[in-house]
């Protein structure tokens, strides 16, 4: 268990409190050198590092240096006044899941999802929905109250949207995992506002998910959750069935 | 010397089976085309240039052919025809194909006999015009040897050619044998070849005639700096494979990503289109001396790399028995697997270790192929170093051929210039400090690893077994292939697959099958 965050501007731990020690590496178009290891130096100073330490310079490639500093930053962040926010979900039981569907809802609950515009990487929507699923977590194909269409890779938006809509999918599920030039961003705010033009954005639970996702991104693009790395497919399945289901008694608002 | 029991009769036996297999999909292959086919069969005789909108004329010929329901006579059939109605060359012919107020029907003379002879010099043309580039390629190797093996492979993949073209020489000062451009994600469904230089390409570049050219340029600088030999590769797949080995042939790349299952699997492409097309692709592939790189390790990425090993080992026989039918020898063959178990796992590495040194063992004359962890990596940078040392660990104990090397920014971004320094360099070390360590070791009779082997190998029998019973066909259907499930008319591409006609003609693919 972590300690409670403590109510004062943080700096950066490294052998003490407040000594503020980071480690930053970089590479300069520089070969290696006195002018080299001044510039790597001087590099750091600007970004606010105190008695930086050039421990490492070495040539990474012709006419470059790789360059490992340490040093001190004088920054402090205040965490207290940070309000982010998170997907918050109590993570409940496969009997829990099962339960509340049939119990609340008494059918299964349609989920349709795949990797959309270019994108060809389905190891995270294969991993949420796939009876396989994640580190020993089981997808949602696994459910009985889940009725799953994993639509895969390089679906397009509006054949992701004509799917779900003939589904009547209770929740679409977005994976975007290239992200050059913010294309994920992109294909994602199309998708939201192509279901708004067809009037049924409202009908139905938009959840985003991939390596360079979060909530509050998710949530900016018009999604109703963000889902980055690390997320278990029992994630996603307590997320659905409370909000779809109603929520506990003892979940926060 | 490192080795562990391998049942010679069994490695035997499954070889026996995976021909079977290979058998009864290379009948159906023998009977149909595709447009795919057919397009690089008329860019190997030179046909080249895109239309105002960027359609390559290729595309434009085979298309128009297609939809009159003639192509399954073979383009070549009416290439043919059109030298002998007068056409110049091979450009003018493909043109008239494309563009001509009419279309050629293919009634009457000249029959396939005379369209074939028509087409006889410049049948030896594209041979030559292959053959040329793989002598290029061996003298300068013979001039320039390659580095010991393992060979260190890394990839480059800014989207910017000119870019990644830097980044390939930059990577070979710093140690690398092998450099990939990563493709565009996008164009394995691509049903045509871009064309022209790609300097803003999503998740990659294109694989381009032009782009090849610039790599090669670039390596072929690197190879005269650094005294050292460089490969280039790229990707041999997606819905024009056979029109990507060509380029690759004549552009003189060193490997190509090419797999029999791979598109059907991870791309869905069409079952009955990746079989007919990974045959031609490899039948250039096979002229040109390149070596293929198998996408075994892939499987190891959906399905778990415990439980599912053996599915790597069968689907390596698999792949060989294709590759053997497509006239491929066993030194071009890059066959792959990985090192993708959970590291958490108690011994994980024992486990890895008996894999990789199995593989060896049973494919002794094949350059295989290393591919680093890449699932379990979490973006804690630190512990994914020293998680790709113990996988170079294992490359250079068992002796790996090809080494793509893991990178310590693999779940967060495209290689850095600086990581795959730090990447080459703790190699290099890993390497270096245990150069001979295959040579010393001995693993315990009945131990971990040896029992491992015996596993894996026994799981592969029974299921090659499994899979001839039901064939290729019906396994895939059912998930028998990192978990994934295919059917035989679904999937992309399905439409540009024809069943020859009985007088289907193609001059150039009967002489690289050496009819």
């Amino acid at each position: 268990m972590h300690p409670t965050t403590p109510n004062k501007p943080l700096r950066a731990y490294g052998d003490r409190e407040g000594d503020g020690m980071v480690q930053l590496s970089f590479a300069l178009q520089l070969p290696p050198g006195a002018r080299a290891r001044e510039a790597a130096k001087r590099f750091a100073e600007m970004h606010g590092l105190g008695d930086p330490i050039v421990a490492t310079m070495e040539a990474c490639a012709e006419g470059f240096s790789f360059f490992v500093v340490y040093g001190h930053s004088p920054h402090a962040v205040d965490a207290a006044n940070i309000d982010v926010p998170e997907v918050r979900t109590a993570a409940l039981g496969r009997e829990d899941i099962e339960h509340r569907i049939k119990a609340r809802l008494g059918r299964k609950i349609v989920v349709v999802g795949g990797c959309t515009g270019s994108d060809a990487h389905t190891v995270g929507i294969d991993a949420i929905l796939n009876y396989k699923g994640y580190a020993g977590d089981k997808g949602l194909e696994s459910y009985k109250g889940f009725e799953v269409y994993n639509l895969g890779a390089q679906v397009e938006n509006e054949q992701l949207a004509a799917r779900a809509r003939a589904l009547r999918a209770d929740a679409i599920l977005v994976s975007q995992v290239i992200t050059q030039r913010n294309c994920h961003k992109e294909n994602g705010r199309a998708l939201v506002e192509l279901l708004e033009r067809e009037g049924w954005r409202r009908d139905t639970i938009l959840l985003f998910g991939g390596p360079r996702v979060d909530h509050q991104l998710a949530l900016e693009l018009g999604f109703d959750a963000g889902f980055g790395p690390g997320t278990k497919p029992s994630d996603v399945a307590s997320f659905l069935v409370e909000r779809i289901c109603g929520p506990l008694a003892t979940s926060p608002a | 010397m490192a080795s562990v029991p391998m049942d010679v009769r069994k490695v035997a036996r499954c070889r026996e089976i995976a021909a079977e297999i290979a058998d009864d999909v290379q009948r159906y292959i023998d009977s149909h085309t595709t447009v795919g086919v057919e397009r690089t069969i008329l860019r190997a005789y030179g046909a080249e240039g895109v239309d105002d909108a960027g359609v390559p004329l290729a595309n434009t010929a085979v298309d128009r052919y297609r939809e009159a329901g003639l192509l399954g006579r073979g383009i070549s059939f009416f290439l043919g025809r059109a030298l002998l109605a007068g056409a110049a060359n091979i450009q003018d012919a493909a043109e008239r194909l494309a563009y001509a107020p009419d279309i050629d029907r293919g009634d009457g003379e000249p029959g396939h006999h005379a369209a074939r002879e028509a087409l006889r010099p410049h049948t030896e043309a594209a041979l030559g015009r292959i053959d040329r580039a793989r002598q290029e390629r061996d003298a300068l190797r013979l001039r320039v040897p390659a580095a010991d093996t393992p060979h260190k492979y890394v990839i480059v993949a800014t989207g910017n050619i000119y870019d990644d073209a830097l980044q390939a020489k930059a990577a070979a000062q710093a140690g690398a044998d092998i450099v990939a451009v990563i493709r565009a994600t996008a164009q394995s469904l691509l049903d045509y070849v871009p064309h022209g230089a790609t300097t803003e390409g999503y998740g990659g570049t294109f694989a381009t005639q032009e782009n090849f050219r610039i790599i090669r340029r670039a390596l072929d600088e690197a190879v005269a700096e650094q005294g050292r030999y460089i490969q280039q590769t790229n990707y041999s797949s997606g819905l024009c494979m056979a029109e990507i080995a060509w380029m690759a042939a004549v552009e003189r790349l060193d490997m190509l990503l090419n797999d029999a299952m791979y598109g059907i699997l991870f791309r869905d492409i069409n079952m009955c289109r990746t079989f007919i097309d990974q045959y031609v692709s490899r039948r250039f592939i096979a002229r040109a001396g390149i070596v293929i790189n198998t996408g075994e390790d892939n499987y190891l990425t959906t399905a778990d790399a415990v439980e599912k090993a053996h599915t790597v080992l069968a689907s390596q026989f698999i792949n060989e028995a294709f590759a053997l039918r497509a006239g491929l020898r066993e030194e071009q063959m890059g066959l792959g697997h990985a090192y993708e178990i959970d590291p958490w796992l108690p011994d994980s590495f024992l486990l890895e270790i008996a894999q990789a040194q199995l593989i060896r063992q049973i494919f002794d004359r094949h350059p295989i192929k290393w591919m680093p962890p890449t699932k379990h990596k979490t973006g804690d940078i630190f512990f994914a170093h020293v998680h790709d040392a113990m996988f170079d660990l294992v490359g250079i104990a068992t002796k790996q051929s090809i080494e793509l090397l893991g990178m310590f920014s693999e779940a967060i971004q495209n290689p850095l210039l600086m990581d795959r320094y730090l990447a080459l360099k703790a190699t290099r070390y890993v390497h270096g400090a245990c150069r001979h360590l295959g040579d010393e070791i001995e693993f315990k009779k009945d131990g971990i690893v040896a029992r491992r082997a015996v596993q894996v190998l026994d799981e592969a029998a029974s299921l090659l077994e499994e899979v001839r019973r039901e064939s290729i066909w019906e396994a895939i259907g059912r998930g028998a292939f990192a978990d994934v499930k295919r059917t035989r008319t679904g999937g992309k591409g399905y439409a540009g697959v024809l069943e020859r006609a009985p007088e289907y003609t193609n001059p150039l693919l009967t002489a690289l099958e050496g009819r």
